[in-house]
């Protein structure tokens, strides 16, 4: 780009997420790059990872030799548990999802628009298999569902709308959205801006997003 | 006296009829009932609706049945996988029909068919496709959307220890839909590696009491191999 600033890596965009995630915390990480997110969390403090197939305290890849394919993430790779983790049944794990334990949950997405709808399950392509998971009941069941992704998309089209192009995961549901350029909250009221990349500002932001971005709230780094 | 202990899968299997609804427990791999399934193909019953989460990984296991031609329909969550070819075929052919559910909805519709309730409210799916025309109600300010059970003729599970009352231990993740899918069939079938005596399950440890089970059948141990990802 020919601006002066840079976008955040991948490992930059986890690390900036799993700094939001506080000690004691209830954690679903979507499949793809949420999943990231584990690596920077903080060794002092006690998040607690489930996965929807039945874990609550999942930790890292076991060593290689060592893989156990009973003990598995929702994306079907191998994991190890951590003591005090914890095995249930599909039921008790939507229960989790569902009822509004998970403090919460990081996905991915298509589309996001500036009130909250997340579009990440299907493209709605002719022809393409589909598939949805337990996204819709994350997305409605977490008490706050952050999503994680890039703002543009390779054509440069912002992944951020006014009303989402591609069929819905969930209505009015995503609270903050990580970008490789910022970091956004949005509301019924639209989007308000959390913090940038050092050398963005917010109208060339606004520019990029085609959508009015409030201003950070003063006691919010910018 | 009670004996669910059955000594092989084609005696365990031998009264699954045509058009039949199938529960098969499983997660991509862990947890699948490939013995069981392996016996539903060689017993021949067809027409079947099937209920997984998945639609099979490889060539083996339900991928295996379906490619069998054994199933009219699935009810599933995630039918696309790095290794979902056989399903892929079959539908992109039109000789599978799909019902894809949310995956909490799937659990729950399970769960409720085995719970005596006759269909419930749930916020999740509200304002999107997979909502489908179902009733839509208000309560307390929230969407929500009117499920029903799903009930299955028979259960095909995975479980890792049994006795001969049905009691049923499983092994780590590889629980999953197991528990409650065995409360939503008529007959729920468990594929168990370990026979216990009775009274040698610790009580405390017991997941499925074998109420939810009525026939229990050894297999020898196998690996659970890995499926569903790119490597």
């Amino acid at each position: 780009m020919s601006s002066g600033y840079e976008r955040r890596t991948k490992q930059q965009l986890a690390q900036r997420v799993a700094e939001d995630i506080f000690d004691g915390a209830y954690v679903n990480l979507g499949i793809g790059m949420p999943t990231m997110v584990a690596n920077y969390l903080r060794a002092d403090m006690d998040v607690l990872l489930h996965s929807e197939n039945g874990l609550l305290g999942m930790g890292s890849a076991p060593p290689e030799g060592e893989e156990d394919y009973d003990l598995i993430n929702a994306g079907k790779q191998p994991v190890t548990l951590l003591p005090g983790g914890a095995y249930f049944h599909h039921a008790d794990s939507f229960t989790m999802m569902r009822g509004g334990h998970l403090d919460i949950c990081v996905l991915g997405a298509f589309q996001v628009s500036a009130t909250g709808d997340i579009a990440n399950w299907s493209t709605g392509e002719e022809g393409a298999i589909p598939a949805v998971g337990g996204a819709m009941d994350l997305a409605q069941g977490a008490r706050e569902t952050w999503v994680m992704m890039n703002l543009l998309t390779r054509q440069g089209e912002s992944k951020l709308v006014e009303r989402c192009a591609y069929p819905l995961t969930g209505l009015g549901c995503v609270k903050r959205i990580y970008t490789d350029l910022a970091t956004l909250e949005c509301s019924a009221e639209g989007l308000r801006l959390v913090d940038m990349v050092p050398g963005l500002d917010r109208e060339t932001l606004e520019t990029l997003v085609g959508l009015p971005i409030a201003a950070a709230r003063s006691s919010v780094q910018a | 006296m009670i004996n669910k202990v059955v000594t092989s899968v084609a005696e365990a299997l031998g009264d699954i009829q045509d058009g039949a609804t199938v529960l098969i427990g499983g997660f991509g791999t862990a947890g699948i009932p490939n013995e069981l399934i392996d016996g539903l193909i060689a017993q021949g019953a067809r027409d079947l609706t099937v209920v997984n989460n998945n639609a099979g990984n490889g060539d083996q296991g339900l991928a295996a049945l379906l490619k069998a031609g054994r199933v009219r329909k699935i009810i599933c969550s995630f039918p696309r996988q790095a290794d979902s070819y056989v399903f892929d075929e079959l539908y992109r052919s039109g000789k599978l029909e799909l019902e894809l559910v949310p995956q909490g909805n799937l659990a729950e519709r399970i769960r409720a068919a085995g719970a005596g309730i006759g269909a419930f409210y749930c916020a999740t799916a509200y304002g999107t496709e997979l909502a489908g025309d179902r009733e839509v109600r208000e309560i307390d300010g929230r969407h929500y959307v009117l499920e029903y059970p799903i009930k299955g003729d028979v259960a095909l599970i995975k479980a890792e220890s049994g006795d001969r009352w049905g009691n049923l231990t499983y092994r780590k993740a590889a629980r999953n839909f197991g528990p409650i899918m065995a409360t939503a069939a008529r007959t729920t079938i468990a594929s168990v590696y370990d026979v216990r005596e009775l009274g040698e399950i610790d009580p405390e440890a017991v997941v499925t009491p074998g109420i939810f089970v009525q026939r229990v059948v050894p297999v020898p141990r196998s690996v659970t191999r890995a499926g569903g990802f790119k490597s």
